[in-house]
Formats: structure tokens, sequence, C-alpha cells
């Protein structure tokens, strides 16, 4: 029998030694290199902690080969970050080289510290999710390849956080990234009536459009949508499966750019859209890293050190942003949702 | 199942980025399910669309969440997937881990799962991916012997989640890990037992670099900060000096409202407090020179979601500061989310999420309801439109 609300493990449990001796009393970090941090406490103790790639959708084989990592250079200790990576916690000094290699030996990368780009925070895909309108993981791997040389080093501006979602519901951090992917579908539900009325609560699937372009259908004891009012979230697909979405020929993935969580100088950000749509690719989609290293270059070589994407691009103007990347703006740019009024430019202040 | 080709997928095993490809054949080695994955999604790679159907309720005995059932749409080709569930796992404060703990999991997930996993979810669950519905109770049954529990799904307090905070973190102005580690055993039964409109999100970030993303990724964010002013060792600012960096150009000028001065002559750094806006920048470029202040605790915003169905929504500041103390059991902020739920539950409509409650419903109808007072915090200027509501009893009669 299973026992019941017993909540998660005690994180006192699982801290290392050193941890438990310095907590709450650490003093400074330093970055010594790439992948590697280094925190000393009030006593003089110094944590080295090294972080590691993972692809987040891991097999047993990777932790357990984590774990065996961590019992030989870790006492037994490890950690994960907000950003999927692994951290080891090494209280010896003299095991992080030798943890180093270990790690090189086995392909595992070590970085995402300081201004590089982290791993990307991304979500199920076509691996598991019933949503979906374009991959997680093989777009991540792709994007990750493409730009190894930002993880295992440090040289951008400022930290940059890439994210992808695979659908609108934008699970993870697609809203608030430096750089962010998110699925995208272009064509409205299709209408099953018959899985409609075995079980689907009609005023909730109503409700569920953002847009308002479903109403009921009393006659058919199902709904009609207004196509024109569509701009195809898939809302009412995760309400109902009688409103499948999901279209081969015509999803794909948005670029959006610029969002910021953390308060530091600026405040927080969302994210913008600047592609609206770049097609489906498997297994590389060379459309979206193009588009992700174009952006990543562009920024790279013309923000002030320090500055955040978001930072750079308001201090620029977006209309200047459109010119340095060569990206094309469009109509479907400009926002025309509830809340949009606040993004048109209300001053004849801007640059040609 | 016949030995079926995966060109497409084996592309995604060349480069240097650790391959998702190679970590699902790892598993298919052992596990049929895992096998017909890779194929699944080969076959996905191809169409350009995924194959899973909608939905899907499954469960433990006492509990109505923490499992998300999946069913493959193609159940005749790929019977191994027919039933392909997840669990989800509720992971320790900051995902610090023993190596014993982590081999538990995946003793017990190796004989009654597929093998493949995702550390972590992105709110913050360790991930058991794929599964069939009679091997759940059993999952559970033995997780829960060896002291694990599972995570949130559904309408219902989601895991919540922290920066490592102070385990490891000089910044940290409250103990993040305590604090998610307690609230997560208080609210077990909002978290197992979904009962609201929809769902709700807690992150703790030990400051305003918020690690977790807080206040774009959860409901209630607890941003940690200090009242007082940050403190100033002026040995180690002539340090940095001496190394070379630019405190005019790097700190100075871009605090964003003015609040440092830097003396180049005697090399003395100095704040305006009360100008601060306590936005870290200055502490991360000169951690070892400055620190925040002493009286620390946490700032509450409240709102904060991703796009469905509203917009996007940031958290935005309820209470400027509350003392986030373990020895008192944080019974302050557990007594305001208390109220805050009830008035949620009272108001909501199914699946709206606070943010967008309090949105359609007034932050003055909220804030009058839960009983917070009105600050100037709360907002980045006041409202720009004369039409403003009075109450019947602040008008004569
Ligand atoms: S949020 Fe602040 S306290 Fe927490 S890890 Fe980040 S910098 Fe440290
Ligand atoms: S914390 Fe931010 S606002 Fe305060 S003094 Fe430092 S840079 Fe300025």
């Amino acid at each position: 029998m299973a026992i019941l609300d017993q909540g998660p493990l005690n994180y006192k449990e699982q801290l290392p030694p050193i941890i438990h001796e310095n907590y709450g009393k650490w003093r400074y970090h330093e970055n010594p290199k790439p992948g590697v941090l280094k925190h000393v406490s009030e006593s003089g103790a110094e944590l080295y902690s090294v972080r590691v790639g993972s692809p987040r959708l891991v097999s047993l084989d990777f932790i357990r080969e984590i774990c065996n990592l961590a019992d030989e250079y870790c006492g037994g200790y490890l950690r994960f970050t907000a950003r999927h990576n692994v951290e080891f916690l090494v209280s010896d000094a003299a095991k992080v080289e030798p943890l180093i290699a270990a790690l090189g030996e086995r392909g595992l990368p070590v970085g995402g510290t300081g201004a590089s780009i982290s791993n990307i925070v991304h979500t199920q895909g076509w691996v598991h999710c019933h949503t979906p309108a374009t991959d997680a993981s093989g777009v991540v791997k792709a994007v990750m390849d493409d730009l190894y040389e930002y993880f295992v080093s440090s040289k951008l501006p400022a930290q940059l956080k890439i994210s992808l979602a695979c659908c609108l519901n934008m699970c993870g951090a697609a809203h608030c990234s430096d750089i962010a992917i998110v699925g995208v579908h272009r064509t409205p539900p299709r209408i099953d009536h018959e899985k409609i009325r075995k079980g689907t609560e009609i005023p909730s699937l109503v409700a569920s459009c953002p847009t308002g372009a479903i109403r009921p259908n009393p006659k058919e004891k199902s709904v009609v949508v207004n196509d024109a009012k569509c701009m195809y979230c898939g809302n009412c697909y995760t309400m109902s499966p009688g409103m499948e979405i999901i279209d081969p020929d015509n999803d794909g993935v948005a670029i959006l750019v610029g969002g910021k969580v953390a308060n530091a100088r600026t405040n927080p950000m969302f994210s913008r859209m600047v592609i609206p749509f770049l097609p489906n690719n498997p297994p590389r989609w060379p459309e979206v890293t193009d588009a992700v290293r174009n952006i990543v270059e562009t920024y790279a070589a013309n923000a002030h050190k320090g500055e955040k994407m978001g930072e750079w691009i308001e201090r620029i103007g977006w209309e200047r942003f459109f010119t340095l990347t060569g990206i094309e703006f469009n109509a479907k740019l400009i926002d025309d949702f509830i809340f949009s009024r606040e993004t048109f430019r209300t001053s004849a202040a801007f640059k040609y | 199942m016949a030995e079926k080709r995966t060109p497409q997928l084996d592309e995604l095993e060349k480069g240097q980025w650790p391959s998702f490809v190679t970590e699902i054949k790892k598993a298919a080695v052992k596990n049929e399910a895992s096998k017909e994955l890779l194929h699944l999604l080969e076959r996905s790679y191809e169409e350009k669309r995924g194959h899973w159907k909608h939905g899907g309720i499954v469960g433990v005995k006492g509990y109505g969440g923490g499992v998300i059932g999946r069913y493959s749409d193609l159940p005749e080709d790929y019977p191994n997937l027919a039933a392909f569930h997840t669990v989800r796992v509720n992971s320790p404060s900051g995902w610090f881990y023993n190596t014993k703990s982590l081999r538990t999991i995946c003793d017990i997930w190796e004989k009654r799962g597929s093998g493949l996993m995702n550390f972590h979810g992105a709110t913050g669950d360790a991930i058991l991916l794929g599964t069939t519905t009679d091997q759940l109770q059993p999952i559970f049954d033995e997780l829960s012997e060896e002291g694990f529990d599972l995570g949130g799904s559904g309408s219902d307090l989601r895991s919540p989640s922290c920066c490592v905070g102070p385990g490891r973190c000089e910044h940290a102005c409250y103990d993040t890990l305590e604090a998610c580690y307690n609230i997560t055993n208080q609210y077990q039964d909002e978290l197992h037992r979904p009962m609201w409109p929809y769902k709700f999100k807690f992150k703790f970030s030990g400051c305003a670099n918020d690690c977790t993303a807080s206040i774009a990724r959860s409901d209630c964010a607890v941003i940690g900060t200090w009242r007082d002013s940050i403190i100033i060792d002026q040995e180690a600012v002539k340090a940095y000096v001496a190394e070379g960096l630019n405190i005019q150009a790097v700190v100075c000028d871009r605090c964003p409202t003015n609040a440092l001065k830097f003396n180049a002559e005697t090399q003395e750094l100095s704040v305006i407090a009360e100008e601060c806006t306590r936005c870290m920048h200055c502490i991360n470029r000169m951690p070892k020179a400055i620190t925040p202040g002493k009286e620390r605790g946490a700032t509450i915003l409240l709102g904060g979601k991703s796009t469905i169905v509203q917009s996007a929504f940031m958290g935005w500041v309820i209470v400027p500061f509350m003392k986030m103390e373990a020895e008192d059991d944080f019974q302050e902020f557990k007594d305001l989310v208390e109220r805050i739920w009830e008035w949620w539950d009272e108001n909501g409509k199914t699946r709206e999420r606070i943010g967008e409650t309090i949105y359609r419903l007034g932050m003055t109808n909220f804030l009058t309801s839960v009983g917070l007072p009105a600050v100037p915090q709360m907002v980045y200027r006041p409202r720009a439109n004369p039409y403003v509501f009075w109450p019947e009893d602040e008008i004569k009669k």
C-alpha cells in the first residue's frame, strides 16, 4: 500500500556535507572557466560546481552513469539546474580537472555558465504530447549542435536564454526568453461532431477560444467555428478531441526574441515575435537553425557588453533590429489581440 | 516487431550536443516500448506530425493528479505504445540528489517502465516517461515505500520549485529550499487532489535575479529581497579597481535609478538607499564588494502565466515585503495564500488562471476580498482614464 501525502524527499538528506556546513554562509562566487563555478564561504570553504549539458530526455543508463561519476568525484552528490543541466558538486579542488576529463571522454559538454548559451528549456513534442505543432527534442538538438561553441564558451555580451515550446500553450519559458522557438498551426480545427457529442462540455469548449470564434450548434449538439476569427491556437483541441488541428503541411515554427525574467537593470520583458512562420523540416530544421544563428550573431556583434538581447533591442529600437538582422517585417508581427494598443508607436521619434 | 530503420533520427546522433536519440536507443535495448517509441518518432519525422491520442485519464488510488495518461493513435502498429503514461515524481528542493535516491528511481523504473525519463519537467518534477496502466499503482507503491511522492497535475497546486538559494548562493535573501519543502508539505492535499478552477504554481527565488523565472512561470512568485540598504565593503571595492574594473561605466552608469556614486579619487562607492530598487545589477557585477541588506524577506507577485487564454502575464506585486521565516513556519505567507485560494475558488471560472480572474474582476475587488492594502508599489503608474468605481458606502446618501 502506498503512503499518501508524504511529500518530496527531504532536501536536507540530499545535500553534500560541504553544503550542510556552509548553508547560508556563502560569501562570493567566481567563474574560473566556462562551465565551472567556484563558491567560497565565510569559513573559506570552496565548492566547485561543474555544469554539464544534458538532452533532458534521458535513459536510465545516463542517470546511472552520472551517478557513478558523482560517486567517484563528488562523494555521491549532484544536482540539476532550472535549465535541465547537471551540476557535479566537487568539494575537492584536485578532482575538478579529472572530472572534466572524465566528462569529456563520455562526450558530455561542460559549459552553460556566464555569458553563454545555456541549455534550451523545452517540452515534449512528438515524443509524448498530443497538441504539438512541432517536435521539441529534435529542434533543440539541431539548434544546440549549431550553437555548441556558445555553450562551451562565454563570449557573448550577456547570458542568452533560448526556449522552445511545441505549441501555443507555451509550457516552459518561451514567453520570457532571449530567443523563443514556438510551434504554431496555420489552419482552423476540423470539427468532428460525433466526438464532440461524446462527452465534450460545450460551454467550456466555447469559452476556451480566446477570440470567440466558437459558437454552439444546438442542431448538431456540437459547435461551429468562424474560420475568419480563428488564429489556430489549438486551445479548443486541448478541451475536446473533436477539434483536430494538427496539419503536417501547414504546422511549423515561429521565432520570438527579447524576453527576460531577471530584474537587473531593466524590468522583466516578454519575448516578441519577429518571424511568424518557418516550416517543419526534420530532422535538422535548417531554416530554424539559420534564423536563430543570424539573431545570435547579429546580437553578439552589436550589443554592448553586459546587455541582454531585449535591452539591446529596446536601446537601438525594433526598427533597427529588423535592419541589422535583415529579417523582413510584415503585418503579421503587428499585434491585433486584446492588449495590442500599447505596442503601437504613439510617438514621432523613430529611426529610418 | 520487425527491425526498421530510422534514418532521420540517426542523423540526430551526429553533432556535439548530447543526443536524445542515443538515449532512446539505449532504453530500446532493454525495453520494447522504447524501441517502438523510436520507430513511432521516426514516423512522426516522416509525416511531420505527432501520433498521440487526445487526453487520457489515469491515476493512482487516493490521488486525482500526478499521472498524465497517453495513448498512441496507432496501437495496431505499435502495440507497446497503446498506453504510454507519464508519472510525475516530486523532486527535492533545488533538485539536489544523492546518488542513492537517483538509483532507487532508476531501479523501480527499469522494472516497471520504459527506462526513459525527463530530468526535469518544466515545473520541476522528475518525469518518468512511458508505462502501462497496470503498472501505475505498483510504481507508486514502490516509490512511496522509498520515500518519494508524486507531483501535481490538473487543476491543483502543481509541484512548487525553488532556486539553489542558501544551498549555494550568496545572494539568497531567504531559505528558498526550506520554504519550498515546508509549503509543499503543508499543501499536500491541494497538490494531490485537484479541486480548483485551474492549475496554480508556486516558485521560490532567493533574489531578483529570479533563477527559477518565477515572475513569468508561476501564479505566485516569491522573490527574495531586503528592506534596508545594500552593504558595501570599501576595501573590496578598491580591490575591484585594482583589478581594472571600470566601476563608473560598468556598475554606476547601468544602475537603473542612478542610486550609486563612485568617487574616483577616494575610490569609494556609496548608495542612496531609498533610490535603489534592489535590481541586483551592482551586486551581480561586484559580488565580493556588495551584498544584499540585513533586513531580508520577499516580494510576493501574483498572476504569472503563459499565453492561453488572454495572453501571457508577468506576475505583479501584491505584497512589497514579507518576512519569510522558517522559525514561524512561514505562517504569514500561508495565511495570505489561503485567503487568495478561497477567493479564487469562489470567483474563478473553469480553467481561469488566478491572474485572469483578478484581471476580470479587478484589483480593487481582489485586494478588498483578501484584505491587502493598496500601495503604489503595485503599479508602474496610476490609471490614465477616469472610469473609477465607487462603492456605495463611500457615497453620500
Ligand atoms: S534567484 Fe538569486 S538567490 Fe536564487 S540562485 Fe538566483 S541569484 Fe541565487
Ligand atoms: S541594486 Fe540595482 S538599483 Fe540598487 S544600487 Fe544596485 S544597480 Fe542600483
